[in-house]
């Protein structure tokens, strides 16, 4: 029997921690703020992070409803939401129709948001702070006030991006690649606002990443060898590398890019540009190659950003409720181990159209081609995984079993982009849109949604409601698949991204010659799948209404589950009380065993914790000879 | 609760926390200044023959401005090394040797970054380019008077090794200038690079030195409480202060003396 450590605060079972439990030794009661706002609680910090990215996301979630009905309906005026748009936006929304300038804005900021306020801090740091030190049996992250730094950057940066919108010429055009020289000649200081929100993310994610690499090198309970940690955890940990490393080359960019516009540099603006047919008053010089270059050192980790955390929660769930070992965990840890290296020498496959050579072309076009084979291994061993095992098909478990496929779909429409000949055709289309949606929409963002019906009842003593977990499911499963398949088919068609009138233009020129084919032009099908589209997008947003019902209805009123571990998982966050207190493990842990023993022959139930110590474990004895 | 190897190290990692996070964030810095370095290789293979300036910063200053930063290197080990044999004065000592001199550094930059800014390339209207210290830019009058020389054409001024330029005073009737630009980040792709690798640099310098000032001040209190924890502090301030130095090594050379 090891001793209880006294600082920990007398936990009371069936009752929700008060303010004066979370605080135990530090004999103050901390006020709302101090408990919710400037909390270095990894938990709490947790959970605003998750609350304010799902906000995000539905903003973000938004935009692209306003693009979908500009792109199907060209000119028209946005029905109800139409006349507040112009309130609010003025001019670019003059009568309640999308200009094209504000089109532009949509875009942008729809990629911008939904990767960096809405996914990212979902997958990494929501999931990252609440789960990892838990699972590694630690009493909190290793640095619990640059955690709180973390958020507020996050925060801000995520409210300068938001206030862009209200600016005069409003938010930033150029994509959310902010391609140079576009970026700097665009005349809005929505870049401006971009540029300063995204060099306080980089900050934000700098102290989340720094944060998650010294909790789980230094804080990992004794006997939590390397090889013994959730799959989840290497997935957090490579992610965190990713940030740390990558991010910081596009703050250097953009640096760069905040001179260009403000000092008048000519970082990456080239001698002899034109801007509105008048030669730029700039010392010229500059490369916008240099831009790119950078933005995508940055730009291809971030995809292994967005995807990594999700693999990590698909794992875990996947193990849980097949209710035995994942196939092949040490062929998953060196898989994602090789992804965090190759994914830093690949970033030029964003770029085979930009003239920067054949050879440079092959090789990023050969290491595009070997990444993929650590992505084929995860994603094998998760689908062996579920060989033979008794699956339980619960709300999480039906979102990570459509994780699989949709994943697989997303990943295999990569190759031929990753290839530079067939590239050239697919570039800048509609299928590339397609191809990377179905990676993160159906692949993360499922991923995301089974990480919160299965850690929500950690996080408040109920579950959430089944019946419409699964009609949610349901719904966003067909709905997305009703948006994001026919793109494939647009996109091989030739129809490119970033029209705001979603090829009006390129139908036209059919319809002038009497429907006769004319290359480009677009026929009456792809067209009408514009229509087709956005219905699918209207009704994908109207079956998330469910899950947000769900998720604030379920923290009051949802079933309570019976005991601390409701799921009757393997990993050291069930082993605490519920929700966890602060410093969440009531007694010191030590850990025995790997992530994953489930159904071990001859224990007593199908799982076998990871701090359960041995001697509960029959040992393994040889059959008496026949 | 306590998280623990805060102050002493995990036996097997051989670190404390902070330690750790240092030489993460270090990581991330020299990413960080990888990219501007990046930048500065592409733009300068990427300029056209004979575009790229040489010599155009004062080597003199530089050198002094690189002996007061490695100076300071020294001032800083001294410092963590007072701290591991418990001298808390000798701590102070040093630790305020470092922040004098990085006060020096500040201040030398700050006079190159003055002399930049009023230095001016004037192209005149009969072709001719008077190039020097702006002695007199009153809006009020007609003409500037300058501390130059006039030279035929650009390429004359790009590369200034070796050269021995003599500088008479100049008054220039505004009437025959044609364009005027101070040697600021907008003049050509070397002054942006070295006004922002420079720059981004001094911020460094001066969170050092806030950090370093930091712990000068409120180290006493500390001290007392728990001299080892202080003492890994100084460390890891310390591992800051020593990259930015080293940052410094690599900007010297690059901009300086290439």
């Amino acid at each position: 029997m090891e001793p209880i450590i006294h600082q920990f605060p007398p936990y009371r079972k069936d009752a929700a921690p008060s303010a004066h439990d979370d605080h135990g030794h530090e004999h103050h009661e901390p006020n709302f703020i101090q408990k919710y706002i400037f909390s270095t609680d990894h938990k709490i910090i947790g959970i605003q992070y998750g609350l304010t990215a799902l906000c995000f996301l539905l903003f973000g979630f938004f935009l692209m409803m306003m693009m979908r009905w500009q792109i199907a309906h060209p000119g028209n005026p946005v029905p109800v939401i139409g006349p507040l748009l112009e309130k609010v936006l003025g001019h670019p929304a003059a009568n309640g129709v999308i200009s094209p300038d504000l089109y532009n804005s949509l875009g942008a900021m729809h990629g911008t948001i939904m990767v960096f306020l809405g996914i990212v801090p979902l997958a990494f740091a929501a999931f990252g702070n609440y789960v990892v030190p838990l699972m590694i049996g630690a009493v909190d992250m290793a640095f619990p006030r640059v955690n709180m730094a973390s958020y507020q950057a996050y925060f801000l940066g995520g409210l300068v991006m938001f206030v862009s919108f209200f600016i005069p010429g409003g938010a930033a055009q150029a994509g959310w690649t902010s391609y140079s020289p576009l970026a700097t000649t665009i005349p809005t200081h929505g870049q401006l606002f971009w540029i300063i929100g995204m060099v306080l993310l980089i900050t934000s994610s700098l102290m989340g990443a720094i944060n998650f690499i010294a909790t789980i090198i230094q804080l990992r309970a004794p006997g939590m060898t390397w090889m013994r940690l959730p799959w989840f955890v290497w997935t957090q940990f490579v992610t965190a590398f990713l940030l740390l490393l990558a991010f910081p080359p596009l703050e250097a960019a953009c640096i760069m890019q905040f001179m260009d516009n403000v000092a008048h540099t000519s970082f990456f603006l080239p001698t002899g540009l034109a801007v509105s047919g008048t030669l730029a008053h700039i010392s010229g010089g500059g490369s916008p190659l240099l831009w790119q270059h950078l933005f995508w050192f940055l730009g291809h980790p971030e995809v292994y950003v967005l995807i990594l955390p999700a693999m990590g929660i698909v794992c875990e769930i996947l193990a849980n409720n097949t209710r035995k070992p994942i196939w092949g965990y040490k062929s998953l840890v060196y898989s994602v181990l090789a992804i965090g290296f190759l994914s830093f020498i690949v970033w030029a496959h964003h770029m085979y159209l930009t003239g920067m050579g054949t050879k440079i072309s092959t090789f990023f076009q050969a290491t595009t081609m070997i990444i993929s084979i650590p992505s084929v291994i995860i994603l094998t061993c998760l689908f062996i995984s579920l060989w033979g095992g008794s699956i339980r098909f619960n709300t999480p478990m039906l979102f990570v079993l459509a994780f699989l496929p949709m994943f697989g779909i997303g990943g295999l429409t990569g190759l031929p982009l990753g290839f530079n000949v067939s590239d050239v055709h697919l570039h800048d289309t509609y299928y590339i849109i397609a191809h990377f949606h179905y990676i993160v929409a159906p692949g993360t963002i499922f991923a995301l949604f089974a990480g919160i019906y299965y850690w929500f009842p950690k996080m408040t003593g109920r579950m959430m409601n089944e019946f419409w977990g699964r009609a949610h499911f349901w719904g966003s499963f067909i709905f997305m698949n009703m948006v994001f398949q026919p793109m494939f088919a647009q996109g091989m068609a030739g129809m490119l991204r970033r029209m705001s009138n979603g090829g009006a233009n390129y139908s036209a020129a059919v319809n002038a010659r009497n429907g006769a084919e004319v290359i480009g032009g677009l026929s009456p099908f792809i067209m009408s799948l514009n229509t087709w589209i956005l219905w699918g997008a209207i009704c994908l947003g109207i079956v998330q209404i469910p899950f947000i019902i769900n998720l604030f209805w379920s923290i009051k009123h949802g079933e309570k589950i019976k005991n601390d571990n409701p799921w009757d998982s393997t990993t050291l966050e069930w082993q605490t009380p519920t929700p966890p207190p602060h410093g969440n493990f009531l007694h010191p842990l030590r850990v025995y065993r790997g992530p994953y023993e489930y159904s071990v022959p001859g224990h007593a139930t199908d799982f076998t914790p990871q701090n359960e110590p041995p001697e509960n474990v029959p040992a393994p004895t040889l059959s008496p000879a026949r | 609760m306590e998280i623990p190897y805060t102050v002493h190290a995990r036996p097997d990692t051989g670190l404390y926390n902070a330690k750790i996070g240092i030489w993460l964030f270090l990581a991330s810095e020299v990413m960080l200044f990888g990219g501007l370095f990046s930048a500065y290789i592409l733009l300068r293979v990427g300029a056209d023959p004979g575009t790229w300036p040489h010599g155009w910063q004062d080597v003199t200053l530089g050198t002094i401005n690189t002996l007061v930063l490695a100076l300071s290197a020294v001032t800083t080990l001294m410092a963590w090394v007072a701290c591991k044999v418990r001298q808390f004065g000798k701590f102070r000592f040093f630790h305020g040797c470092t922040l004098l001199l990085a006060a020096a550094f500040v201040v030398i930059h700050l006079t190159e970054y003055n002399d930049d800014l009023t230095h001016y390339e004037i192209h005149l209207t009969n072709g001719l380019i008077a190039d020097g210290h702006m002695l007199e830019n009153n809006p009020k009058e007609n003409h500037v008077m300058i501390d130059g020389r006039y030279v035929k054409s650009e390429s004359d001024l790009i590369d200034l090794r070796g050269q021995k330029i003599h500088d008479t005073e100049i008054k220039i009737p505004r009437s025959e200038i044609k364009d005027m630009q101070s040697y600021g980040p907008w003049h050509n792709d070397y002054m942006a690079l070295d006004f922002t690798m420079t720059g981004l640099h001094l911020l460094h310098v001066l969170a050092g030195s806030i950090v370093i000032g930091f712990l000068w001040l409120t180290g006493p209190k500390m001290w007392g409480k728990d001299p080892e924890r202080f003492t890994n502090r100084v460390e890891v301030s310390g591992l800051f202060w020593h990259f930015v130095d080293l940052v410094w090594i690599f900007l010297f050379p690059v901009l300086y003396l290439t």
